[in-house]
């Protein structure tokens, strides 16, 4: 059962640059911790992490084992039109996380 | 977790390795050779005004993390506690909110929290009870102990509390469980033969390796501990430092731990509730 | 008088030192030649200089597991003249990679903010590629200290 919180503004003026911060629940299991059996815990984290706004991708992160778990991730965007900031994650399992907030842009 | 010698976390037997920062200690203590006069007695008790939440202690961008929402992990939780919160798990169809109402109704129940169980006449703790509605009330198979649905409802129940004062139960059988676990608290024990009063009353504020020891004060749980990556129980915080001084952890769900727990809130009371917080 | 074999406090110390010098000896941390390979295999071998980049973190964190780090560059974020890319190595974790973020003239701001794993005291380095290929960037030590009551 995962989830996301994400702190992004509601409303924002044209033009105006916002931060945009983005936690998610996974444990990022580093491929380096060993069971009491000597056996390797595999490898699962987010590999990346991804935002869609207006039209296009406007920031994309590739993420490694040295992220913390429950990776939280900030960022800025100029806002352009009201429409959906939609958050992205994918993990070594191919399970995707997706969370959309609304960004309402006055003139 | 980037510590490949550091790799006992939830689900996963201790290892040998384990064991290293207890030895540390111990030959700390062996030899008499702690950077500070570790073993000064300071007072009994601490005063009242000299009371603190772990918080104080904690680094700048530590407390960041618990003061905002949306920045602290713990949260994380609590979101998923308010999906279970509406959950039918049972087959008589029951939910928390079918009984309880809206969650926001559960305000100021984490802060007295364990208190007397009439049914059973013993203390039980906020996490007995959940397991108890889950079981008798909805029908349902108990959560195990310290599993991420059990952590989630405690951190959304016990957030319904933050920012009000802890309140001790105040029946008899509760203040004898309370008497229980000040002995306990006082009494040493394991291989180091520590009590959890040498560390938590006698030296809190002083160093022990690089860490300030805390009063050790139960304001913030389920916690959201940097340790463990995740959030953890009071239980587990008390079952941690019962394995620092090498001694035989009591199993989860102990009458023992309740005892701790009830005596922790007694000796915490009238300090504020800060469920989720987070520690390092 | 023969040499005692009793043990002395003095004894007591250097064999316990000895035990836990042993026991805290530990592979599998990564060499800081792994870091300069993988911030080769990034650059490929343009040359980086030192600038325009700040890594924000505390000089002193209270555990590795989850350190706060900021990265800004010094950037118009203009159509024409944008920072790109901006990746983060570590000296001494089992990798030396620890994320690249992708941005660009849409950011506004040249600005990110993550939590990251650190296993032991080390450098951390901080690259910014433009949008004109040049290659800028920061290094900073973050002293990770040990708790002494580590447990399950």
């Amino acid at each position: 059962m995962a989830s996301a919180l994400i702190d992004a503004p509601k409303t924002a003026k044209r033009g105006e640059i916002i931060t945009l911060r983005a936690l998610v629940s996974h444990q990022m299991e580093t491929g380096y911790r060993r069971e009491i059996s000597g056996a390797v815990i595999p490898r699962l984290i987010i590999h990346t992490f991804t935002c869609h706004y207006d039209g296009e991708e406007i920031f994309r992160a590739d993420l490694f084992p040295a992220m913390a778990a429950n990776p939280l991730i900030a960022f800025t965007t100029v806002a352009t039109r009201s429409e959906p900031l939609v958050f992205r994650w994918l993990d070594d399992a191919g399970v995707a996380i997706t969370e959309t907030v609304q960004l309402v842009v006055t003139a | 977790m980037m510590f490949p010698e550091r790799h006992s976390r939830n689900n996963i037997e201790p290892s040998s390795d384990f064991y290293l920062p207890a030895f540390f200690i111990a030959v700390l203590f062996a030899i008499n050779l702690s950077p500070v006069p570790f073993m000064a007695v300071r007072a009994a008790e601490i005063p009242l005004a000299q009371r603190q939440s772990g918080f104080e202690l904690m680094q700048a961008e530590t407390q960041a993390m618990q003061r905002n929402d949306l920045s602290n992990p713990a949260m994380l939780w609590v979101r998923e506690g308010e999906k279970l919160w509406d959950e039918k798990p049972g087959e008589n169809g029951q939910s928390c909110v079918a009984c309880h109402g809206v969650v926001t109704g559960m305000a100021g129940v984490a802060a007295s929290y364990p208190t007397l169980d009439t049914a059973s006449g013993r203390p039980i703790d906020l996490t007995g009870r959940i397991q108890q509605c889950r079981t008798d009330r909805q029908r349902a198979s108990a959560w195990p102990r310290e599993s991420r649905a059990l952590l989630a409802m405690a951190s959304l129940i016990g957030l319904q509390s933050r920012g009000m004062p802890i309140m001790p139960a105040p029946d008899p059988i509760s203040k004898a469980g309370a008497a229980r676990g000040k002995a306990l608290f006082n009494q040493r024990v394991g291989q180091l033969n520590l009590s959890c009063a040498q560390c938590h009353d006698d030296n809190w504020g002083r160093k022990l390796g690089s860490a300030t020891i805390p009063q050790g004060h139960p304001t913030g749980y389920p916690i959201y501990r940097l340790e463990w990556q995740g959030v953890g129980s009071l239980q587990r915080r008390l079952r941690n430092c019962l394995a620092g001084v090498r001694a035989e952890a009591f199993p989860f769900g102990a009458d023992a731990l309740i005892d701790l727990e009830l005596f922790l809130m007694e000796r915490a009371a009238g300090m504020t509730v800060e469920t989720p917080a987070v520690r390092p | 008088m023969p040499p005692s074999t009793k043990p002395t406090r003095r004894k007591v110390l250097v064999q316990g030192t000895a035990a836990l010098a042993f026991l805290t000896a530990r592979p599998a941390f990564a060499e800081p030649e792994d870091m300069e390979k993988a911030i080769l295999d990034f650059t490929g071998g343009v040359a980086v200089t030192p600038g325009k980049v700040k890594i924000e973190v505390a000089p002193l964190v209270e555990n590795g597991n989850s350190v706060t780090l900021g990265v800004r560059v010094e950037s118009p974020m203009t159509t024409a003249y944008h920072v790109k890319t901006i990746a983060l190595f570590n000296e001494k974790n089992p990798q030396p990679q620890i994320a690249r973020f992708h941005l660009g003239p849409r950011a506004g701001r040249a600005a990110v903010e993550t939590r990251i794993r650190l296993a032991t005291t080390q450098h951390l380095t901080a690259i910014a590629r433009l949008s004109d290929g040049s290659l800028w960037s920061d290094t900073v030590e973050v002293i990770v200290t040990i708790a002494a009551c580590t447990e399950d």
